[in-house]
């Protein structure tokens, strides 16, 4: 099977797309000849002309609000916001426009529009090219938001996404581009091609939004991670020799409580673990509904471990960053509770 | 090294507060029929003047003069005449009806009917407007059921929208009535996407973006602009300036600029102020615009100069920050009394007919109302379910909802 970087397979997921469905449009700053900043649209545009794949002016409240008014036509959008960073403009459209136009015209209109977002930091990008907003959407009535952390679920997500009849939010984990990054920036990183999941296989295949999946096995915690995390918590587990049971969410709404449930009530234990700050971040809302399903299997208090409450550092993006270090001590010391 | 004083900001403020006498003498109303009428294909850069200028078709005297005029016949003049009728008094039952009790909010469009109401028939079926809040014409001139806009507005068991949305926010795809958001300004960059969407299909149908003097200065005008400038998009773009953004005259949005038109010149956009009290005139620039799209032309902004007459919304009270006599001096007068003067100038009207009909229409607007008021209204009678709070808000029902419905016992 083809192996493909996660930027490839997400071109790859556009491409076939574009293929089948006319309907669908791709478009965004830098997307179109250029083929994007990240190179994610590359070669859309000379395959499939420059109605179907095109740059914009600068303005992602533009980008999103063209966007809803194609998908109320009958268009299928897939728009890409340069870094999720840059998304606050077009919050208004996402929020009292995309994720409520079902709802509010009783399905006179609809809004199947895909939003690409890079998220994330671990790439020395500051505070503006570093952030993860996750929870600014999965708190919207109306949106769904996945994460993806490989390449090959990168493609079947953003696939389903794309086919999906509402809006979705779809967040690139853009330290994951290149390689499954575990947290130690020292280090070189393993490109996709030597790894599993970066197995794309080739043509049409979707993978269900508010599907979970286990990554690692395990018995005695709970891991819950998505996108870059993942693979935070598949070393800190290797390191610590805790037999982590690691779920990689790939869909935060709609979420997989079932999967979540049936792992905690086996472990007992709990370890959540996002990039994003802390306070209200989506990791709460994990906290909560764990607490809520499983309180008579718990055995420890649920743990979080995510990054600080300030704006991403530049200089400090390690000590900010929730490596495997972190996550590892959290680990150990769940386990003595 | 030069002297400065100090600085001083300017916060503008209108001429005339409550107590003060209403005065228009700055607004400058140019003769009927004095401005010209472009071929739609002409240069924009050659027609930039129509910006600061406003187009008028009917004359003090209730004649259609000038190069705009001609368009309309006898009956299609009557229909508009009804049509806007029929939006004053379903005005008035439903400002009535908020006022006893039987809804939550209302917003009446007395004043600037004739905006809505004559453009939207110079629209073909399968174009989309994406409206604000004070263009129900556009549904009225298309034959939408009153008696559908009053079930909306009474949130009652046969609200097509289900009880979701706040009064006369309306939705009919059917008709070219995009869902109203209630958010300003939003629609406006929707309607170039909508447009665009269009041309990339190779479609033939067009897109119209409203919004209004106020909201001009909200970033989705701007990306509006710039998007319908930089794709042409097939779409028309309606300011309608009615002098007053609940409480804030235009000139806040305004600022120094000479229009709210001459904001389009900036992208290279073809822009033109109508009288908007004018049926006539607001018919035969839309029409202009409106080719202009269909051939592909790219975009038009029209700003259509009215007056509100009414409070802003039933929450609004104008007396406290505008002369009680203002919409009286406004220089632009009543558009039903003028379309009606003009039909009778050509022999195709009467006082006596149109009082008849007056109360014809009102009798039609009292049977609508009676038939949605069989359905409930907001506090009494017919209700939209509980069951309908959460349906519908995706296309399938995700698990956390269905638990959320569960917990809610329905």
């Amino acid at each position: 099977m083809p192996r493909k970087t996660m930027i490839e397979a997400i071109r790859d997921a556009m491409d076939v797309m574009m293929g089948v469905n006319q309907d669908v449009v791709v478009f965004g700053e830098d997307v179109g000849y250029f083929g994007g900043v990240f190179r994610a649209t590359q070669g859309l545009q000379a395959k499939y002309g420059k109605t179907r794949c095109f740059d914009t002016p600068i303005s992602e409240l533009g980008i999103v609000g063209s966007a809803i008014g194609m998908a109320a036509y009958g268009l299928r959008p897939c728009v890409e916001v340069q870094f999720a960073d840059y998304m606050y403009p077009a919050y208004d459209q996402i929020v009292s426009e995309a994720a409520r136009l079902r709802y509010r015209s009783n399905g006179d209109f609809t809004c199947p529009i895909v939003v690409r977002m890079p998220t994330g930091g671990g790439i020395s990008g500051g505070q503006t090219h570093s952030q993860s907003p996750e929870a600014l959407f999965t708190h919207v009535s109306g949106l769904k938001t996945v994460v993806p952390s490989n390449p090959s679920d990168a493609k079947g997500l953003l696939i389903a996404a794309i086919e999906d009849p509402d809006p979705v939010i779809f967040l690139e984990p853009k330290r994951l581009y290149n390689g499954p990054f575990d947290g130690y920036p020292d280090r070189p990183v393993t490109p996709w091609s030597r790894h599993e999941l970066g197995e794309v296989p080739d043509g049409h295949y979707a993978i269900p939004l508010g599907q979970a999946v286990v990554r690692r096995k395990g018995t005695s915690v709970t891991v819950l991670a998505y996108g870059t995390m993942v693979h935070v918590a598949m070393a800190a587990a290797a390191e610590t020799g805790v037999d982590a049971e690691i779920i990689d969410l790939r869909t935060l709404l709609p979420l997989d409580l079932l999967a979540i449930e049936a792992s905690v009530r086996k472990t007992g234990r709990c370890v959540i673990v996002h990039e994003a700050t802390l306070t209200s971040g989506f990791g709460a809302e994990l906290s909560a509904l764990v607490q809520e399903t499983c309180f008579y299997h718990l055995e420890a208090p649920i743990r979080r471990v995510t990054g600080f409450d300030t704006p991403y550092p530049h200089a400090q993006e390690w000590d900010y960053f929730p490596g495997p270090a972190r996550l590892g001590r959290a680990l150990l010391e769940i386990m003595e509770q | 090294m030069t002297e400065h004083s100090a600085l001083a900001l300017h916060v503008p403020e209108p001429a005339v507060r409550p107590g003060g006498t209403p005065d228009f003498s700055g607004v400058r109303i140019p003769e009927a029929g004095s401005v010209g009428r472009p071929e739609v294909v002409a240069d924009p850069s050659s027609i930039r003047d129509l910006a600061f200028s406003i187009i008028r078709v009917l004359n003090r005297k209730g004649e259609a003069v000038g190069p705009w005029a001609g368009l309309l016949g006898d009956a299609e003049l009557l229909e508009g005449l009804r049509h806007m009728m029929t939006m004053r008094a379903f005005d008035a039952r439903m400002l009535m009806a908020q006022r006893q009790g039987k809804t939550s909010f209302y917003m009446q469009h007395m004043g600037e009917e004739a905006v809505s109401c004559a453009f939207r028939k110079a629209l073909r079926p399968g174009d989309m407007n994406f409206p604000t809040y004070r263009q129900a014409g556009l549904l009225i001139a298309d034959g939408y059921p009153l008696v559908d806009m009053m079930c909306q507005i009474y949130s009652n068991e046969m609200d097509p929208l289900k009880g979701r949305q706040l009064p006369v926010l309306y939705s009919s795809r059917k008709h070219g009535f995009f869902t109203i958001s209630g958010n300003l300004a939003t629609q406006y960059i929707q309607a170039v996407g909508w447009a665009m969407a269009s041309a990339i299909k190779h479609d033939t149908k067009i897109a119209v973006g409203w919004i209004g003097d106020g909201s001009t200065a909200e970033s989705d005008f701007h990306a509006a602009l710039v998007f319908a400038s930089t794709y042409e998009a097939p779409v028309v773009l309606n300011i309608v300036n009615n002098q007053w953004a609940i409480s804030t005259f235009q000139g806040m949005a305004r600022g120094s600029s000479a229009t709210f038109a001459a904001r389009g010149l900036g992208f290279g956009i073809p822009s033109l102020r109508v009288d908007g009290n004018d049926y006539l005139a607001v018919y035969a620039v839309a029409r202009w615009a409106i080719e202009r799209a269909r051939r592909n032309l790219g975009p038009t902004l029209i700003e259509h100069v009215t007056y509100r007459v009414g409070a802003h919304s039933t929450s609004d009270d104008p007396t406290a920050y505008r002369p009680k006599t203002e919409s009286d001096a406004w220089p632009l007068g009543d558009p039903v009394i003028r379309l009606k003067n003009h039909l009778i100038v050509r022999g195709a009207w009467s006082e006596e007919r149109h009082k008849q009909a007056e109360a014809e229409i009102l009798d039609t607007v009292i049977a609508a109302q009676k038939a949605a008021e069989s359905h409930g209204t907001l506090h009494a009678g017919g209700q939209p379910s509980v069951r309908d709070m959460f349906e519908g808000l995706y296309a399938e029902m995700p698990p956390h909802l269905r638990r959320q419905r569960q917990e809610a016992g329905v």
